[in-house]
Parts: C-alpha cells; sequence; structure tokens
C-alpha cells in the first residue's frame, strides 16, 4: 500500500464516530463501513488509525478487510460502473456486457482508468432480476442493458 | 402515534384504523374512495416509480381530487417483469410497465371519467387479451401469499397500516396470554421449516435455546441474502419491516431473550432504509424497549451490517462477523442455540421464517399446515428468473409442481424457446430437468431429485445456455466465496472450478469427468461448513443429468449450446453466400478466404473465433456451433 495524502478533516471525522459508539470491542465492521463512505476507501493510513483508536491490532484490521468483498483498499474513480453478474443476469448475457465495458473503456474489471474516470466492478445481485441484465452507474440502476446500449452509457457519465 | 399501553388499547386501535384495509380487500365494492398503490421496492423504483408516484399526486391534486383519492407506495407485488406496476382500489385493477408519463391519463381517464386505461393493462399472452383484475391473472391464480401477506397491500413507512391489517397483535397476544412454551409449542405445530436453507425446524430451535439456561439470549435475524438471483427476503424487509420487528419480538420472548439482531447487507440500502423507519416507528409506539404493552418483557433490536461475504449467510460465521471479526464458519455442536453469539444461547432464523411467523401465531397452527406436504407445511416464496416470461416473487404453497410454476405462474419460457433445466439452491443446489417438472416440491422432493430449497433462487435455463458454463459459473462463485478456512473448500473446489474450465476449453478427456465426480464427492463429504459441503451440487446434479452434454464438450470437443468461445466454429454456408468479401474484410486475422462473388472459406486453424464474419455478413450465410 502507498502512503498517500489524506484528507485531516475525514480523520477528525471519523474520530467524533468512533467516540460516540459505546461498545468498541465489537464494532469494527461498523467502523470500517464508516471509514469507506468518508475516505471511499480504507487506505493503510486509515486502517492503523482505527486499529489505535478501537485498540485492535492492525492485522486483525486488514483481516477484516480483505476478508470481505464490499471493503477495498483500492481507490475508486468518479463513476463506479456495476455490473451484476448474479445469476440472473449472467444466463441472460451480463458476460458480453463486462467485455464490452472492458474494450471500451481498455481497462479491467476491478480497475480505474488513468484519468481517474471510470472504475469496472461486478456484484452479486441488486435483487432487480426482473431488470437483467442490470448494471449500476453509481447509484443509477440500468435496466435490460444491450451491448449496444454500453456507448451510450459511458458518453453520459463522460463530461 | 401514542404509546400503546396495553394489549387492548392495541386492539382498539386495530378497530379504528381497520377500515384502510377495507377497501383494499374489496369489502367495500362501491365506493366514490379510491386509492392507488405504487409499488416501492428495489426492481420498480429502478424504473421510476418514484417519480410515478410524484407525478400521480400532482395529477391528483391539480384535479382537486384529493379528498377523494389517495396515492402511496407498497411493497412488491412480485411482477417484476412487468414493473413498475400500478395497483387501483376497489376495482383491482393492475396497471403494468406504467412511466412518469402514464401519470395524468390514469387519472384523467381512470379516476375521472370511470374508463380504465386499456393500454396498461396486462395482456395474458396465452390467452392474448387484457385481464381487468389481479385475480384474474394467471400469474397470481396459483399464488398463495403468507410471508408476502403485506407487501403490495400496506405502505410499509407507516405503522399504522401494519397494525390495520392485524400488525403487532400476535406478540400482543403471546406477551398477555400465552406462555413462552405454549408460543413454541404452536411454532412446531404448524410444521415452520427455515426458510434460509436448512430447513431446520423452527419450533424445535426455538425449543433448545429456551432450554439453555442463562441470562443474557439473542435472537438474530439472517438478511444477509447471498444467493445471488434471489431477492424475497430483501423484498419483505422493504415491503413488511414490521412483521419481522414483530416475530423477532416472538422469538425473544418465547426464548427468554431480550436483544434481536437484524444482520442485512450493506448493499440493500433501500431495505435498511425502511426497517430502520420501522424500529424507530415501534419504538416511538412503546412496541419496542421495556415493559412492552404493559407487560414484564423487554424487547429491542439492533441493525449489523454485512460486507459480502457469502459465507455469512451459515449461522456460526455471521455470528463472528456480528462479533466484528471475519466471518469464518466454526464447527457444530456446540450449536448457536447452545452457545452463540458471545457465547450466549442465539436463536438465527431467515427473514422469511420470521414473516410467517406473525401470521401462524394470529391465525394459528392448524390454519398454516393445512396447506402444504406431509413433511413441508406452509408455502415458501421462490424468486423466478432468468429465461422465463414472468420474472419476479411468487409464493405458492409446498407440494405445487414446477410445471405449475414455470408455465403456469412463469408463463413459459422466453421467446417461445425450449426449456433444458431449472436451477434452484442457488449455488448449494442443482439442475433439474423437464423429467423431474411434475415432481410435488418440498424440502425432501427436491434433495431427491439432487438439488435442494435452498433460500427459494429458481433460474430457468433454456437452449443456448451451456450447462458446463453454468455449473462453472457456480464454481466460480464458491470459489471467491470460500473463506479459506478448510482445504476441501479452499483447495477441491479451486480445482473443481480448474477442470470445469479445461472441459469449456476443449482441453479435458472422458477420465476427467471421472475425476471430477469423485473429487465433488470427497468435497461433499470433508468440507467444514454448508457452503463447502454444497458447494459440488451444481456440478454433480449436471453431470447426472446432461452427461451427453459433458461428452460433447470432451470427446468432440464441441458446445452444443454455441457457448463456449473456444469450442465455437464458424462456418460458411456455401448456398447461402453471395461472395460480398463483407467477412473476409472484418476478419482481424485473415482466415477466411474467396474471391468477389465466389462463397468463401474460414480456415479453421487461423480462426481465432472473435465473431467478427458473423456480425458483418448480410445474408446470414455464416453458422456457428
Amino acid at each position: 500500500m502507498q502512503a498517500v495524502e489524506l484528507n485531516q478533516e475525514l480523520f477528525d471525522e471519523l474520530e467524533r464516530y468512533i467516540d460516540s459508539i459505546e461498545t468498541k470491542e465489537t464494532a469494527l465492521i461498523e467502523v470500517l463501513h464508516q471509514a469507506q463512505n468518508l475516505f471511499g476507501y480504507l487506505p493503510m493510513e486509515v486502517q492503523l488509525f482505527i486499529g489505535e483508536k478501537l485498540n485492535v491490532p492492525a492485522s486483525k484490521i486488514y483481516g477484516v478487510v480483505s476478508f470481505y468483498s464490499y471493503f477495498t483498499t483500492k481507490p475508486k474513480g468518479k463513476n463506479v460502473i456495476n455490473v451484476c453478474t448474479g445469476t440472473a443476469c449472467f444466463v441472460r448475457n451480463a458476460e458480453s456486457i463486462v467485455k464490452e465495458f472492458e474494450k471500451r473503456l481498455s481497462i479491467k474489471t476491478g480497475e480505474t482508468t488513468s484519468n481517474g474516470m471510470f472504475t469496472i466492478d461486478c456484484l452479486r445481485c441488486v435483487g432487480a432480476c426482473g431488470l437483467a441484465p442490470v448494471v449500476m452507474v453509481n447509484d443509477e440502476v440500468y435496466g435490460k442493458v444491450k451491448v449496444e446500449d454500453i456507448p451510450k452509457i459511458i458518453a453520459k457519465y463522460s463530461e | 402515534m401514542n404509546r400503546i399501553e396495553d394489549y387492548k388499547s392495541l386492539l382498539e386501535m386495530q378497530k379504528e384504523l381497520v377500515h384502510v384495509m377495507d377497501i383494499r380487500k374489496a369489502k367495500i365494492g362501491d365506493t366514490e374512495y379510491k386509492e392507488l398503490l405504487i409499488c416501492g421496492g428495489t426492481g420498480c423504483m429502478s424504473s421510476q416509480s418514484k417519480k410515478l408516484l410524484e407525478n400521480l399526486t400532482n395529477e391528483i391534486e391539480k384535479n382537486g381530487l384529493s379528498d377523494k383519492v389517495r396515492a402511496s407506495i407498497t411493497g412488491c407485488f412480485g411482477f417484476c417483469e412487468k414493473g413498475p406496476i400500478v395497483k387501483v382500489f376497489p376495482e383491482d385493477v393492475f396497471y403494468v410497465n406504467v412511466k412518469p408519463e402514464d401519470a395524468a391519463e390514469i387519472v384523467k381517464s381512470h379516476l375521472m371519467d370511470g374508463y380504465r386505461v386499456e393500454r396498461l393493462l396486462y395482456e395474458e399472452p396465452t390467452l392474448k387479451k387484457k385481464v381487468n383484475t389481479q385475480h384474474e391473472m394467471e400469474f397470481y391464480k396459483k399464488q398463495e401469499r403468507i410471508a408476502l401477506r403485506n407487501c403490495g397491500l400496506i405502505n410499509p413507512e407507516l405503522i399504522e397500516e401494519y397494525i390495520a391489517n392485524r400488525g403487532y397483535e400476535a406478540i400482543g397476544k403471546c406477551i398477555t396470554e400465552m406462555k413462552p412454551e405454549k408460543v413454541i409449542h404452536e411454532v412446531k405445530l404448524s410444521g415452520l421449516r427455515g426458510r434460509g436453507g436448512g430447513g431446520f425446524p423452527t419450533g424445535l430451535k426455538w425449543e433448545y435455546a429456551s432450554k439453555n439456561k442463562s441470562d443474557v439470549k439473542y435472537i438474530v435475524c439472517n438478511a444477509d441474502e447471498g444467493d445471488p438471483g434471489a431477492f424475497m427476503d430483501r423484498s419483505i424487509l422493504e415491503g413488511d419491516p414490521h412483521s419481522i420487528i414483530e416475530a423477532m419480538m416472538i422469538a425473544g420472548y418465547s426464548i427468554g431473550a431480550q436483544k434481536g439482531f437484524v444482520y442485512i447487507r450493506a448493499e440493500y440500502p433501500l431495505a435498511i432504509k425502511r426497517l430502520k423507519t420501522a424500529l424507530k416507528q415501534a419504538m416511538e409506539a412503546g412496541l419496542l424497549g421495556d415493559n412492552i404493552m404493559g407487560t414484564n418483557f423487554c424487547f429491542d433490536i439492533e441493525i449489523k451490517y454485512g460486507a459480502g461475504a457469502f459465507v455469512c449467510g451459515e449461522e456460526t460465521a455471521l455470528i463472528h462477523s456480528i462479533e466484528g471479526g471475519r466471518g469464518e464458519p466454526t464447527t457444530k455442536p456446540p450449536f448457536p442455540a447452545e452457545s452463540g453469539l458471545w457465547g450466549k444461547p442465539t436463536v438465527v432464523n431467515n427473514v422469511e421464517t420470521l414473516a410467517n411467523v406473525p401470521a401462524i401465531l394470529t391465525n394459528g397452527a392448524s390454519w398454516f399446515n393445512k396447506r402444504g406436504s406431509d413433511t413441508s407445511k406452509g408455502t415458501k416464496v421462490f424468486a423466478l428468473a432468468g429465461k422465463i416470461n414472468n420474472v419476479g416473487l411468487v409464493e405458492v404453497p409446498m407440494g405445487i409442481t414446477l410445471r405449475e410454476i414455470i408455465y403456469d405462474i412463469g408463463g413459459g419460457i422466453k421467446d417461445g424457446k425450449g426449456f433444458k433445466a431449472v436451477q434452484t439452491g442457488g449455488p448449494s443446489g442443482g439442475c433439474i430437468t423437464s423429467e423431474n417438472l411434475d415432481v410435488k416440491i418440498d424440502y425432501e422432493s427436491l434433495y431427491g431429485i439432487g438439488s435442494m430449497m435452498g433460500s427459494g433462487g429458481m433460474i430457468v435455463i433454456d437452449d443456448d445456455n451451456c450447462i458446463v458454463d453454468i455449473a462453472k459459473f457456480y464454481l466460480q462463485f464458491t470459489v471467491e466465496e470460500s473463506c479459506g478456512k478448510c482445504t476441501p473448500c479452499r483447495v477441491g473446489n479451486k480445482r473443481l472450478y480448474e477442470m470445469l474450465t479445461a472441459i469449456t476449453e476443449g482441453k479435458s478427456t472422458v477420465e476427467d469427468l471421472e475425476t471430477m465426480r469423485k473429487l465433488a464427492e470427497t468435497i461433499k463429504l470433508t468440507a467444514l461448513c454448508g457452503l463447502g459441503q454444497t458447494a459440488p451440487n451444481p456440478v454433480l446434479s449436471t453431470l447426472n443429468y446432461f452427461y451427453d452434454e459433458y461428452l460433447a464438450h470432451v470427446e468432440q470437443k464441441i458446445c452444443p449450446a454455441g457457448v463456449c468461445q473456444a469450442l465455437l466454429r464458424y462456418f460458411i454456408t456455401p448456398e447461402k453466400c453471395i461472395g460480398c468479401t463483407r467477412c473476409s474484410k472484418a476478419c482481424p486475422v485473415n482466415a477466411i478466404s474467396g474471391k468477389v462473388k465466389e462463397v468463401h472459406v474460414i480456415d479453421q486453424d487461423i480462426c481465432i473465433k472473435c465473431g467478427a464474419c458473423f456480425d458483418v455478413c448480410p445474408v446470414s450465410a455464416i453458422t456457428k456451433g
């Protein structure tokens, strides 16, 4: 993990959050959720900070962070493209949607474009199986997506 | 809302509110007053149902109908394929695929002039006829809603509407009139079994926990719906959050617990929001907290967030996750009922299981267990998805056949294609073929045909899907989700996945199929938890039922469904080829030769199977297979 410049205000906010929790022993996952909401990801500095505040070894924190797929130690792009690859979307050809995004943006799933605009991720079922295949860009859901629709979706977020 | 001081005042309040239900349950037919309910589940919200509600409300106001018509949100109707749904009461009119811009027409035509908007009515595909009311729709005819009883009927954000439909009556009755043992007895008698996968009798689970002496006990609601393609738990939490709160209280009362946790996926923001609203309302009404309804019973509920780990559906793993650690399972015994959360007796129940509980206690065990099969009572919610016409949530009595679900309710296979298999039980289940479509489904019968109930995912697969590819998909899922604690799962399933990959790439032999079967059986016997033990099921069931398709991959090196890229062959049909040269120009590796106006040929040794020629051919002369 690379050392990065992180906003002190966010650390202060995280500290206030941790101080407000009564049962600190079991709050690790909640704190990590909150930290990821604030910072967008969980870099080493943030993990160490949480460790000190909760009095939990950094190794345990890293163990938990790396266990759950929801937590990420890499910063994400401005727009996160999540292609649902749950079963319902899979049998309705989500694979080809992923490939098309990868081709158009010249990155692989899990990577971020060099200009920091887009990250491609896959997720397991948003529960809108009636609309399969589903793509989520940030919080916006696109249903019944066809390969032809993808340039339009990318263009919408490119400005 | 005022605090509810005792059971009697709850019943009085219910009497005052019940008129809300009368119009929706068609007890009043002829009335000037109308109600519109708009689906506010994740599926329909993704198709702008929020904007639709806004537009409807504006139109109602604009036309001066505010005192006669009310529009509000409700939970999932289950007919997700055709969302957003708008239902008009008391006429029982069911509009489908409604867009925000349709609001004006609905208000003008239906509400003011009294004419239904024909074009928004659902058309029954078999009859090619518009259907006027919901109860006439084939999709609903065979359904029976217990767990989903309030979804599509009440506004999930109003506790008053939950109470109006007999909400919190069951807990009131339990804590004032029934001893904990009596409550457990009733649940046992009902035959309710866990709906999350295991199928363990719920009453028995409660009884074990109640018998273990401890000053502190816990109730945990498992809302970490991990099976990709199943969304009943999310829909219940979004559409009827109070039923889960009430059920957890009942469970708490019967085992002697005062604290409950809902362990919910962080990826379900709407369900979390609705649950939080419901918890706040229940608190304010004095239905959670100390001395509930004037009794000695105290209970409160806290939300804990999952962070995306399928294995946390396993109860011991889930408990470790609530405790703030890695969600790794541990061996049972000790069972959570004995030593669970922080070492205390704990009951872990799934959302759908809990949703049945208040209904059982209000209506009695004998009301519940008169439906279902010998071993499996009540109903089950299935998430019908994949290559089927009516994708959605359906709740059916146990003992119904798959044929009824897929053809009568689901409307058959999409685009008139051929049925190949239906996959039940998610990554732990198996594929069921047409020969078993008439099996009456319950926990035991599904197990008997190599699949399982699981959480109720039901994915329909047609001829365009390759069965090896499907098995590979599930294995990839379990490999990614394996926690890595035990070797059979960490290493074994990975090897299985590699073997499947090799098959799809044409690098396997017939002997490999036997090796794969042996490995799968070994993993089943030796893995630590449910995830590992059931992970090979998709492989074993497809090997049993689709051996020929596996053989085609390993012997002839072809993929009959035309899915496995490496095994694809592109051919030019000489009779159709007009020699336009477009294909040879499109080919990135110059694998196609032929002169203008003469038949072209693809050199299979050079072809990289990119499909570019297939896409550009103007006369469909190129076939793949």
